[in-house]
């Protein structure tokens, strides 16, 4: 089942909202992504968790309405991270 | 815990290096599944690999084992990895290797 990547990253934001969201389609097919999602929000989580919040942000799409997600996480490159 | 959790539990604590994917080692039947066995073939590591399509309840009971939508799954010594993503981002900055290295 297609879905546009417009949706994706409106899911993704809604749920992690200062999250920056890059999505690419794979296959010109509404159904094979990659997604980079970059957030402070991941500071300190284990790379299994920061896919977590993303695959949770879909609410359960990924692995089935959404076929393939290719997910690339990581915390913004920058020293202004306060902790 | 259920019937196909117990398997996969014993699965997954009886092989030091273990991965959940659809197909084959020899014939991976998904681009995911492909990517994880290219990955550990590069490693060189000895693993086992369990064909979710073969089997309908570890299909569904890994995904909540782990809570992990998607397949591939890698296990190493019990502890769940992550998927063909972190696999490929841990084997281009050297975290894999010694993951599997330490091993022998």
């Amino acid at each position: 089942m297609p879905m546009p990547a417009s949706e994706i990253e409106r899911l993704i934001r809604a749920s992690i909202p200062d999250a920056e969201v890059t999505i690419r389609d794979l296959a010109g097919d509404g159904d094979h992504y990659a997604a980079r999602v970059v957030s402070p929000s991941f500071a300190g989580l284990s790379r299994i968790r920061q896919h977590q919040a993303v695959y949770a942000a879909l609410g359960g799409r990924v692995g089935g309405e959404l076929h393939a997600l290719q997910l690339e996480t990581a915390v913004p490159n920058t020293e202004t991270i306060s902790d | 815990m259920t019937d196909a959790t117990k398997r996969i539990d014993d699965i997954v604590k009886q092989n030091d290096i273990v991965l959940f994917m659809k197909g084959t080692a020899l014939f991976p039947q998904c681009g995911f599944s492909s990517r994880a066995i290219a990955i550990l073939d590069r490693l060189g590591a000895k693993y086992e690999t369990v064909d979710v399509l073969q089997d309908q309840e570890v299909r569904a009971g890994i995904k909540d084992y782990s809570d992990w939508p998607t397949i591939p799954q890698l296990y190493v010594k019990g502890e769940f990895v992550g998927g063909s993503d972190i696999m490929m981002e841990m084997f281009e900055s050297g975290e894999l290797q010694q993951l599997v290295g330490a091993e022998a």
